[in-house]
């Protein structure tokens, strides 16, 4: 069992529940963009539903699943009780706190911008007060974790950093320099604009620091998801992690380059030089790499479990595998989504290709593939893995299990297939209503429909994914026994410096990130073009 | 943290340390040299730049040089008017006095004061946003917007005072109209037509949401809407920021200019 299973669990369960609203909100966005539009609601209400829904997924939800996973392995990992344990629970209720407060703003209609604030709109400044003590609460998350490190460090010197703290820790650090774009757009722009001390703005430097945020807080997001395929998968399906340098490689690679690459959302700013839009797509063709090489590592990983099971031949091992297992299905499931997702990421990461998708369906099919798709099935997977630790009870119905998983996919799948082709169509995003009685739009009616339906499998799924975690709390008692990360099929005698640290990683983060977005931040920041506030909601 | 490790890494001996700073600074380097001189040179025929400075200008985003373009002169009279979203917030109680004071003179038309309403075919003026109703004063002043009937009532009038006249009205409540029968929400308001290019009029005018200097249509004389609305669609009326109403009443069909002003009319 685990020593604060209770503050885990809070994590755990406000995470899920949030997402379990923000859900049925976003299949409701499906349903009321398809042509039955008018029995489902007002374009009002599609926009509070959007922030809300993109808030809670952007925000919320995956920064929960971070701390409640990174408590945990602190704990399991380090193989210490965690320190700060009153801390954490401070960051959670200040988080908790922001999360109502955003909330009610938005569900009053008083701040319908959206998860990406859009400026020159500016909404209630409760709202953006609120986004910003969740930032704040996270950041206590991530203060621990290093501190956590450091006295694990100082008690053992010499030893290997466990790969899953050195990945926790990364992921954080990460999260804490990645945030602080969008905060300081908060703080230094909208807030003051909000509050009425200001009445204009400059939205073209405003989305510049929110464009340092919006890429690489995907790779937040893909974190938890990346430390359960090398210390969960192999380990869950009885086989050994084929490289454990490779790991770490990995996720050094996405601290230094998934941070400097933001301004490709920016591609189409005619307030950004083409030269940095050029420098930043380079960086973001490169941070395909540590993709490519985790790919590889838990593709062979996985190899190991089908030869130890008695698999053999060229594929003939695949057979062997255990398909009965969850794990199993989850990270196969997650591999497949990434693989579709990745291929239509390159689209988007070209500067020409962009054009042609820039502001489509394409882009939010993409983002769900990816996000919803890949990411969050393996948010599941560490929640069935850990459950047990947390309770102390067995889950329970293993087919049920399967069929959650088996529907989350084949919904994802439904959902966003057809919803990138209608983007290639050119069906615009951010759009709360559609004229499908116009020729041109009457053939995307029925893939946005089956996009739709797609949509409501998802939250059956997501539902039946409550409903076990939720039937797991009354199963019968057991002992799960000691949690185990996997183990490498070689473990190195003496360990790296270079790759049982941060500081190294950390200076050639602040490095490249000073010299992608230095210049361009400085030249807006001076230039000071700012445009008349629009408020939304209040009626001045 | 162990001192001793820290050392070893930033140092020249090591090779993390070595190699992972010569191929950060070099990826750095060359991403640079392509984006910032290679490229923006190869595309020097499409830009006309002069010299390696310029072009490397141009690739960081600065403007090397204002467009040589002469910017296209309106016509007409275009309105001057800056929509400060502050400027509006609490009046004081003597403003919305003065403006009721001057009101009195515009009531026989406009309605508003003491209980008088307006009379046909004058718009409403009480409970307007008092952005609106500023931009609408200066607009008739400067000749942004055109009305021989209203020429001759703000002439005399200073900023001050229609600074004062807005923020009376902005406050007063309109009289309660006779029960009307209310229309359905054609669609062209409910939700525009986005393939033309019209929003949905109430993103603006209120009902969804109010934008700044944006008047409320509800209640007005039909009309007045539909002589507006038509005036914004041949262009006769101007005086929109950004072509506001312009754009929108040019992609309406006339059927929908008549079904909105009736629509808007109809409402209390
Ligand atoms: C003789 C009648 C009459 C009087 C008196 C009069 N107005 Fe008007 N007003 C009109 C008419 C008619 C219009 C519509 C003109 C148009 O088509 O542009 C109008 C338009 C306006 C508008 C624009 C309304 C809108 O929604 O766009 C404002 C503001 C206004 N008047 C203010 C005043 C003020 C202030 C006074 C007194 C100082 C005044 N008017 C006196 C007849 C009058
Ligand atoms: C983008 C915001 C926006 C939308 C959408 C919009 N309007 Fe307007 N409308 C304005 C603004 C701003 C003005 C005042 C323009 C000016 O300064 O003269 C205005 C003025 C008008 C007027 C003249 C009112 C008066 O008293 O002078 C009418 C009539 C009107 N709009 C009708 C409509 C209708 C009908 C629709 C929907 C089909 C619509 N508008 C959609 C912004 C909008
Ligand atoms: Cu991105």
């Amino acid at each position: 069992m685990i020593n604060n299973s209770r503050l885990i669990l809070a994590h755990f369960w406000l995470a899920f529940i949030s997402f379990a609203i923000a859900i049925v909100l976003g299949a409701w966005q499906m349903l009321i963009r398809t042509p039955l539009h008018s029995s489902f609601g007002t374009s009002d209400w599609y926009f509070r539903s959007v922030t809300a829904h993109g808030s809670i997924m952007a925000y919320v939800f995956p920064t929960l699943v971070s701390m409640g996973f990174g408590y945990a392995i602190s704990e399991l990992s380090l193989k210490r009780p965690l320190a700060g344990v009153q801390a954490a629970w401070v960051g959670f209720f200040v988080l908790l706190a922001g999360s109502v407060i955003a909330s009610l703003t938005i569900s009053a209609g008083e701040a319908s911008v959206l998860f990406t604030f859009y400026p020159p709109l500016i909404g209630n400044p409760l709202f953006y007060v609120g986004l910003v003590l969740i930032v704040l609460g996270s950041w206590i998350w991530v203060a621990l974790m290093s501190i956590n490190l450091r006295y694990w460090k100082r008690e053992n010197p010499g030893k290997p950093v466990p790969l899953a703290m050195y990945a926790n820790v990364a992921s954080s650090y990460l999260w804490g320099w990645t945030a602080l774009g969008a905060t300081l757009e908060l703080i230094l722009q909208i807030l003051p604009v909000a509050a009425g001390l200001r009445t204009t703005i400059d939205a073209g430097l405003a989305r510049l620091f929110f464009s340092w945020t919006l890429h690489a807080i995907v790779y937040f997001w893909l974190m938890p998801a990346y430390i359960a395929y090398y210390t969960i998968v192999p380990r869950a399906i009885g086989g050994r992690l084929y490289s454990d340098t490779m790991g770490r490689v990995s996720f050094i690679l996405f601290l230094v380059v998934a941070m400097p690459i933001g301004i490709h959302h920016l591609y189409t700013d005619p307030e950004v030089g083409a030269g940095f839009k050029f420098m930043h797509s380079t960086l973001t063709a490169l941070v395909a790499l540590p993709t490519l090489l985790t790919v590889f590592t838990i593709c062979a990983s996985v190899e190991t479990a089908a030869r130890l099971r008695g698999g053999k031949g060229w594929f003939g091992w695949v057979k062997a595998l255990p398909w009965q297992n969850p794990m199993m299905l989850a990270v196969t499931f997650s591999f497949l989504l990434l693989g579709f997702g990745g291929a239509g990421g390159i689209i988007n990461m070209s500067y020409q290709l962009d054009t042609s998708i820039h502001n489509t369906q394409w882009v939010t099919a993409h983002f769900h593939l990816i996000y919803g798709g890949a990411i969050v099935i393996m948010y599941f997977a560490i929640a069935y893995d850990l459950w047990p630790h947390l309770t102390g009870r067995e889950l329970g119905n293993v087919a049920l299990i399967r069929a959650q998983l088996w529907t989350w996919f084949i919904g994802i799948v439904v959902t966003t297939f057809p919803w990138h082709y209608v983007g290639l169509l050119g069906m615009p995003r951010r759009m709360a209503y559609y004229d499908y009685s116009n020729p041109t739009l009457s053939p995307q009616a029925l893939s946005v429909v089956v996009s739709a339906v797609g949509g409501i499998v998802v939250v059956i799924s997501a539902l039946l994914f409550l409903a076990i975690l939720w039937k797991g709390h009354r199963g019968r008692r057991v002992d799960p026994g000691v949690y185990r990360f996997s183990t490498p099929i070689y473990e190195p005698a003496r360990p790296l410096v270079a790759l049982h640290s941060y500081g190294l990683w950390l200076t050639l983060m602040i490095g490249l990130t000073a010299v992608n977005y230095g210049f361009p931040i400085i030249q807006m920041a001076s230039q000071g073009h700012s445009v008349s506030a629009v408020y939304v909601g209040a009626n001045r | 943290m162990n001192e001793a490790r820290e050392e070893a890494l930033f140092s020249l001996a090591n090779r993390w340390f070595v190699g992972s700073v010569t191929f950060t600074a070099a990826l750095a380097i060359v991403s640079a040299l392509v984006g910032l001189i290679i490229l923006p040179r190869l595309q020097s025929d499409v830009v006309d730049l002069k010299g390696l400075w310029d072009s490397i200008c141009s690739a960081a985003g600065v403007a090397a040089r204002p467009s040589s373009e002469t910017p296209v002169e309106a016509t007409f009279v275009t309105s001057t008017v800056q929509l400060n979203p502050g400027r509006f917030a609490h009046p004081s109680a003597e403003s919305i006095a003065r403006g009721k004071a001057i009101a009195r003179t515009c009531a026989a038309c406009h309605g508003g004061v003491d209980g008088t309403r307006a009379k046909f075919p004058s718009p409403n003026l009480a409970g307007q946003p008092a952005g609106a109703i500023f931009k609408q004063l200066r607009d008739y002043q400067t000749g942004a917007r055109v009305s021989v009937v209203m020429r001759q009532y703000v002439q005399a009038l200073s900023e001050q005072d229609a600074l004062d006249l807005s923020a009376y009205y902005a406050q007063a409540r309109r009289e309660a109209e006779p029960v009307r029968l209310g229309m359905r929400e054609p669609p062209i308001v409910a939700i525009g037509s986005p393939t033309r290019n019209v929003p949905a009029c109430g993103s603006c005018h209120g009902s969804g949401d109010l934008k700044i200097g944006t008047p409320w249509l509800d209640g007005q004389p039909v009309v007045y809407l539909r002589a507006q609305l038509a005036a914004y669609a041949s262009g006769r009326r101007t005086n929109d920021i950004d072509k506001q109403m312009r754009n929108i009443a040019r992609n309406m069909s006339s059927a929908e200019i008549d079904e909105a002003a009736r629509y808007y009319a109809s409402r209390p």
